[in-house]
């Protein structure tokens, strides 16, 4: 439990995006706001490597809203050179860069109380949690979905563990923009919509069948 | 804002129209207000009827069929892939659905909020023009199908809203004219003159349950059958055809030619059970339409010349460009010139019985052969054409044969005058190698099936699509029925048939690329005919011979037929279908083009959408000629 005293201390978007839990949350598949993000990092060392961009977009009723989406680039303190050549974010491009505590406070709110989606959610959820860290507040506090996770509940996919360009491949989705933080949400996102699709054909899918039961074995 | 998704998107709509003639920033604002969404095969993404969404869509990927339901029948009038849009029309016009759109194969959709769209229509005239075409023509993409000339041509065509489409709704009369079923005879006619109708509907708790119309008052009153002070139930039509509101030209008039009728009632539900709301006459239509084809069925009866029906052939061939033009749907049409043809060759050969000195001596048939047999012929081609007669003593064989010989050279004759030119094989019943007793026939086919040769092999393509257009049916069914046995005595021929059907291998060469002709006056075209419509008619014909099934002549039947008997199939079958009818429609589209039988395209002149769309029809053809090789292990024998 937080102390009242420490609460009174967040600033005013952490107190918002708080409030927001305290509401009674839809329990339907249909109903829910999904916000399927994916990160671009510096590397994969949650505490030495930084957060590069973040793109993220939400699904409402099986839609992808296009309208509803996010995509946010930050400036570095540190840069890897040697990571450039797979995300190709440069230390001084042109695009327009925010501080790590204002893209934080920016994704806060976009995000609000939704189910947090991603393909191998764990990494990306530590990494932002990382810099939340370094904001000193807390730990992020929505519900997530790992696809790799929601893959393997399929018919006979219970032992495999794919990357997200194996998935593309057999999902047919096509890889435009893939590794960039944008691009790869969507194209997870369209993946997270064609496994839903799948998984209610095989059975008869709830709520609650999208979260894992067992611990946080991720990908770390 | 740096936005990848909504640029990928931006990138995808700006190829297409209406959206490759948006300004930049109209279409980034649709790009970044899409919906995406993912819809799994056999999927509906809305259905027939229903209230419209708040989004029209565009096929990201996959393919979405568009179905209209009609005598609890799904027909398909259009599939849309990849960059087309529909479910537009409804949002503009306010209107339910008029069709069900059904993912053919997964497919990914963008959604476009309309409301976006209509303030882009207030300021973009080329979008508006775009719009307005596709809805008067029913086709996707106008741009995509002829010259902006025809494209403008369309706009007039709506704009003078005097034009009318057969994919409308039909307008039918409200308020029809009623009473109830304890009436007189003497009372309902009173009310009709009254009223000055033609006809009035008997009515039980609103819902109809019978018609009399003019023709019964002539028909069963005026010539004293049945006494006037009876009640209307005596002489009533019932029960009576009913359809829904939303009924369109095009069904209602297939409705009347089928059913033999001239009025429809329209329920509130559909069905005799619910209230009536309005009566839809033949009469209604004809006012609406000029080229009517139920009209010129009935003109073709009254003819008492050939010219008269030449007439109306002509009449025919505009009748099938407007058709064509407007996008109706393949099925229909084909039906409805089936039909007028068939009714044009009847009434010559009956034109031809009365020049002769006497009655036929024995029952004989008339058989259409090749395409028209089939029903699948659209344009003006060939005659085809057999007869068989009643085995007579032999005797009384060369005059029976003489008979029926001159009657034959007077048909063929009425029918080259018609418009139908002379078979230049001499496939026809005046050529005494056709025009054969019952028993001849059988040892012809029997001949065929034993040994068969090249020759006699395309003989049997040829005989075996025949259709009874006039005269004795059991004479027909005999030979159908011989033939069957023929075959199950001889099992091999079907592996003949089979090496037959795959003479013309998949229509599509290395790296994707049409196969055209090599040489001859067809140089570098692309033979519609044979490369890609005759292996499906042979497929179909092989397949349905092999189950012994009968009375199904036509293509697209039998492979509907097909499905029935090997559902494990019925992808390939269905896709053999859409196949067909593209591909029926094309050449159709080419023969009126280019005024001739539609054989021979020029690929140099297709736009990539119909090299796609036509491309799209090569699988179906390739998996098809797959499934034969294996089952009649036709590998072994070329």
């Amino acid at each position: 439990m937080i102390s009242w005293f420490t609460y009174n201390n967040y600033p005013f978007f952490w107190k918002q995006y708080s409030k927001k839990f305290k509401q009674k949350q839809p329990k339907s598949i249909e109903n829910t706001r999904f916000v399927v993000l994916d990160t671009e990092t510096t590397g994969l060392d949650i505490i030495n490597d930084r957060i590069l961009s973040i793109g993220a977009i939400c699904i409402v009723n099986n839609n992808i809203d296009v309208a509803d989406s996010f995509e946010i680039y930050l400036k570095q303190a540190a840069f890897k050179a040697e990571t450039v050549e797979i995300h190709g974010i440069l230390k001084e491009g042109k695009l327009t860069k925010l501080s790590e505590a204002d893209a934080l406070e920016n994704f806060i709110d976009f995000i609000g109380n939704a189910v947090l989606v991603a393909h191998h959610t764990a990494f990306d959820i530590e990494m932002i949690n990382a810099a939340l860290k370094r904001m000193e507040l807390p730990k992020l506090k929505n519900k997530t979905i790992d696809t790799g996770i929601l893959y393997k509940k399929l018919e006979g996919k219970k032992d495999s563990h794919f990357n997200l360009d194996v998935l593309c491949e057999e999902f047919n989705i096509p890889k435009h923009d893939r590794h960039t933080a944008a691009g790869d949400a969507f194209i997870t996102a369209l993946l997270f919509l064609k496994i839903i699709s799948k998984l209610k054909k095989e059975r008869n899918l709830h709520y609650s069948d999208l979260f894992r039961v067992t611990g946080k074995e991720g990908l770390l | 804002m740096k936005n990848t998704i909504a640029e990928r998107i931006y990138d995808f709509l700006k190829n297409f129209p209406p959206f490759d003639v948006l300004e930049k920033e109209q279409l980034f604002k649709i790009a970044s207000n899409v919906k995406v969404t993912y819809i799994e095969k056999d999927n509906f993404v809305f259905k027939q009827e229903e209230n419209p969404h708040e989004y029209f869509y565009v096929v990201k990927d996959g393919a979405i069929g568009l179905y209209r339901g009609m005598d609890n029948e799904q027909i398909l009038v259009d599939i849309c892939d990849e960059g087309d849009i529909f479910g537009l029309r409804p949002l503009i016009q306010n209107d339910l659905y008029l069709m069900s759109a059904k993912a053919t194969e997964e497919s990914v959709l963008y959604a476009v909020s309309v409301e976006i769209l209509k303030e882009i229509i207030q300021t973009n005239e080329k979008v508006k023009k775009f719009l307005i075409a596709s809805f008067s023509s029913n086709i996707k993409t106008p741009y995509a199908k002829g010259t902006n000339g025809q494209l403008f041509a369309n706009i007039e065509m709506h704009t003078s809203n005097t034009s009318f489409t057969e994919i409308q709704s039909a307008e039918f009369s409200k308020n029809p004219v009623t009473t109830l079923k304890t009436s007189t005879i003497k009372e309902a006619a009173q009310i009709m003159s009254d009223k000055r109708v033609g006809s009035i509907l008997i009515v039980e708790n609103k819902n109809p349950i019978g018609i009399i119309t003019d023709k019964d008052l002539r028909s069963k009153i005026a010539t004293g059958l049945v006494s006037i002070d009876e009640s209307v139930t005596a002489i009533m039509s019932s029960p009576v055809k009913t359809f829904k509101q939303k009924i369109t030209v095009a069904e209602a008039q297939i409705a009347m030619i089928k059913n033999k009728i001239t009025h429809l009632c329209i329920t509130k539900d559909g069905t005799t059970h619910s209230e009536l709301i309005g009566v839809l006459s033949e009469h209604d239509i004809v006012i609406l339409h000029g080229n009517n084809p139920s009209l010129l069925i009935k003109k073709i009866n009254r003819a008492k010349e050939v010219t008269a029906l030449k007439y109306i052939r002509e009449k025919t061939s505009n009748l099938l460009l407007g058709y064509i033009e407007q996008n109706i749907p393949i099925t229909f049409i084909s039906q409805i010139i089936s039909e007028i043809n068939e009714a044009i060759t009847i009434k010559a050969i009956e034109l031809s019985i009365e020049e002769m000195d006497k009655e036929p001596p024995v029952k004989f048939g008339w058989l259409a052969l090749g395409s028209q047999g089939r029903k699948e012929q659209l344009l003006m081609t060939d005659q085809d054409n057999a007869l068989v007669f009643e085995d007579v003593s032999p005797d009384k064989y060369m005059p029976t044969k003489q008979y029926f010989l001159q009657l034959a050279k007077k048909v063929t004759e009425k029918l080259n005058v018609i418009g139908f030119e002379y078979c230049p094989a001499n496939m026809m019943a005046s050529n005494p190698n056709w025009c054969l007793s019952l028993s001849e026939w059988k040892n012809q086919f029997d001949t065929w099936i034993k040994s068969p040769t090249e020759d006699a092999i395309m003989m049997c393509t040829i005989f075996f699509d025949y259709d009874l257009v006039f005269g004795d049916k059991k004479l027909v069914n005999a030979m159908s029925d011989s033939i069957y046995d023929s075959i199950n005595s001889f099992e091999i021929f079907l592996n003949f048939l089979g090496r037959n059907a795959l003479r013309n291998p998949p229509p599509i060469g290395f790296f994707r690329q049409f196969l055209v002709e090599d040489d001859g006056a067809h140089k570098d075209q692309f033979d519609i005919k044979s490369r890609a419509i005759m292996p499906l008619v042979d497929a179909a014909r092989l397949l349905i011979l092999s189950h012994n099934v009968k009375d199904k002549n036509n293509t697209i039947s039998r492979f509907k037929k097909l499905i029935k008997l090997e559902p494990k199939n019925e992808d390939l079958y269905l896709s053999c279908i859409d196949s067909f009818k593209i591909l029926l429609q094309f050449r159709t589209n080419q023969g009126l083009k280019s005024n001739d039988t539609g054989r021979y395209v020029d690929l140099n002149n297709l736009n990539k959408f119909e090299k796609l769309k036509l491309k799209g029809c090569f699988k179906p053809i390739a998996a098809i000629q797959e499934l034969l090789n294996i089952r009649y292990n036709l590998a072994q024998m070329m």
